[in-house]
């Protein structure tokens, strides 16, 4: 007995990164850094279709976060999404420059997230998502009786317009790209952390994790106000890169469409499953743009399908046969053969 | 005066909502999900009874003898096929599977029918009024749909309480494995439950549209409102889905008395107050 404890560190290696990681991180990297030079070689109309792109990847990550790994399937993360844009377009007002106000948005809305989160934490698994979407539409109809705000029929953003366009496309997509990177690097961080191995505790038995002392609804709060924050960095991103906005489409449930399809797809709770569905559903998207709405009928059908018979997504499948991890946020035993 | 007729608008109001919500609350009580298509397939049902009127060319009225039936069968089918699947998948699966469900739904009668408002044609029952005083007149079809409501919501209770399958629809749900064991088919069982819940939700569906206009994109707000209705009045318990709906339907009108655009928020609000000072509901479930 003594001795299988003494020889077990020996013969056993527990890590997190393997060589996946070590060629995939660095290669990462790379593609960040040429993305980031690429306003200065190309057309603003790739930078400008790549922000769409982004402020999608920002919000699957952000509702993966929430439904894969604290278990919170909100419907209603479009809340934050409209209420970042409007926080860009007040503060513009009081003359803060729209760009920084994109970072500033998910402040703001981290913080009202806190008392949404008192109140949405009262109900829980399906009834916690339709809440949530009630609680959407509330804010959305409370934002409409603001007539500073341009009330039902929205508002531009004129703040921006005296930038030269060239300046102005760069910087939206800097931003955006900024926003990214923070939202996929923070969310790896924060589920390396105790806070993370708290949610895996729950995730795997909530009942047990809270007997030995896990912080539960701490845990899912804090979740919770990070995903608010990048929902409202996205929807700051959208009212700078359109430089309008309307009510009605900002605080759309076809956000939380979006998040769910491309999540789902791509592999819940698994941070590269959001890359990779955004990667699909982006391709779907203007692959079909002819056709109206025709994409979301098939996306909602292969979601469907991905809901039941492809559980991890592509990611996860592709993780379960070829052992590649980019984002490795669990511990790996190996047992030197 | 007009705050008298304001009250009895509400409470027959609240009937649509109770009639949209009891479909909802039943498979809540039944099978702890809950349908995020909801919404679409009332709205799904409107078009199908628009489509049936339209084509063959019989009242709308008839339409509806045809297309509650074929919810109920659509109801049974898509819990085999479907929901349960993502039952054994899983919580998550199911909320998954029906909101993709919905967006499909929505997406494929926006692509189909077009975006247009439409109503539902009943001649002239839609504009038929009973007059109480100088000031207060109801609908005819307010008070069928608040009196379908009822008899929908007391029938649905008998069946759960007083015959031999509403008494296995609850064994199930109390425990799916024992249920099973004294030979109760709980896939089938299931499938009863949803059958049902389509048809209602169908019903409420053409009620609405027969006093409305309806088009693609509503389902959403009707799946709020009947979930509204749900929480307010207390989750799994069909009495408190009715009291639930009625206080729903008077909150928005009374709201909408005092100034119009207020008549959505002041629903929203009400649910959240009842979510954060009464969090069980006005009537709270003991069982169903």
């Amino acid at each position: 007995m003594t001795a299988a404890v003494t020889t077990a560190p020996a013969t056993v290696r527990v890590r997190r990164s393997q060589r996946s990681t070590r060629v995939g991180a660095p290669l990462l990297g790379l593609a960040v850094l040429v993305l980031a030079f690429l306003p200065f070689v190309a057309y603003t109309t790739v930078t400008s279709t790549l922000v769409t792109f982004f402020i999608l990847l920002i919000m699957a990550t952000m509702w993966n976060l929430l439904a894969g790994f604290a278990g919170l399937v909100s419907v209603g993360q479009q809340a934050y999404v409209g209420l970042g844009a409007y926080a860009v377009l007040w503060m513009s007002d009081l003359g803060v420059q729209p760009f920084l106000g994109v970072f500033l948005a998910a402040v703001v809305c981290a913080v009202i997230a806190i008392p949404t989160s008192l109140l949405a934490f009262r109900l829980r698994g399906d009834y916690f998502a339709v809440g949530t979407w009630v609680i959407a539409e509330a804010y959305r109809l409370v934002v409409v009786r603001s007539d500073a705000l341009g009330g039902g029929s929205g508002r531009s953003l004129t703040t921006l317009s005296e930038l030269d366009q060239t300046l102005r496309e760069a910087g939206t997509y800097w931003t955006a790209l900024t926003m990214v990177v923070a939202c996929v690097v923070g969310s790896y961080l924060l589920l390396r952390s105790r806070l993370g191995l708290a949610l895996t505790a729950v995730r795997d038995n909530e009942v047990a994790a809270r007997s030995v002392g896990v912080d539960v609804t701490r845990a899912k709060r804090i979740v919770y106000l990070v995903s608010a924050a990048g929902c409202g960095a996205a929807g700051g991103l959208l009212l700078v890169s359109t430089l309008n906005v309307r009510p009605d489409s900002v605080f759309s449930v076809q956000w939380s469409a979006y998040m769910i399809f491309i999540v789902v797809i791509g592999g819940i709770g698994h941070i590269e499953g959001a890359l990779v569905g955004s990667v699909v559903f982006f391709a779907l998207q203007q692959a079909l743009a002819d056709y109206g709405s025709w994409y979301l009928v098939l996306v909602g059908l292969v979601a469907i399908a991905a809901a039941l018979w492809l559980r991890g997504g592509l990611w996860g499948a592709l993780s379960r046969r070829t052992g590649i991890r980019l984002f490795p946020i669990g511990y790996r035993v190996d047992r030197p053969s | 005066m007009d705050w008298v007729n304001a009250l009895v608008q509400g409470i027959l109001l609240g009937g649509l909502y109770a009639l949209f919500a009891c479909g909802l609350s039943l498979l809540f009580g039944v099978m702890r999900i809950v349908n995020l298509a909801h919404g679409d397939l009332a709205v799904l049902a409107a078009f199908l009874a628009y489509a049936t009127a339209t084509v063959t060319g019989v009242s709308a009225l008839w339409a509806t003898v045809v297309v509650v039936p074929v919810f109920a069968v659509l109801g049974y089918l898509v819990h085999r096929g479907l929901l349960e699947r993502s039952l054994a998948a899983g919580p998550l699966a199911t909320l998954l599977v029906t909101f993709g469900l919905s967006i499909v739904v929505q997406n494929l009668l926006l692509e189909s029918f077009s975006a247009d408002s439409r109503t539902l044609d009943v001649g002239s029952l839609v504009s038929a009024s009973l007059r109480i005083t100088d000031d207060i007149s109801v609908s005819y079809l307010a008070v069928l749909t608040f009196l379908l409501a009822a008899g929908v919501l007391v029938g649905l209770q008998l069946f759960l309480s007083r015959t031999q399958l509403g008494r296995i629809v609850r064994a199930t749900s109390d425990d799916p494995e024992a249920a099973t064991l004294v030979g109760a088919d709980s896939r089938h069982v299931y499938g009863i439950a949803t059958a049902l819940a389509f048809a209602t939700v169908a019903l409420a569906g053409l009620m609405f549209a027969m006093r409305s206009s309806f088009d693609p994109n509503i389902g959403p707000s009707r799946l709020i409102f009947a979930f509204e209705a749900v929480v307010i009045g207390g989750l799994g318990s069909l009495w408190g889905t009715f009291v639930g709906g009625i206080v729903l339907g008077l909150a928005q009108t009374v709201a909408a008395q005092i100034d119009p655009a207020l008549t959505l928020l002041a629903g929203h609000l009400l649910f959240l107050a009842v979510l954060a000072f009464r969090p069980q509901g006005l009537l709270p479930a003991r069982s169903m």
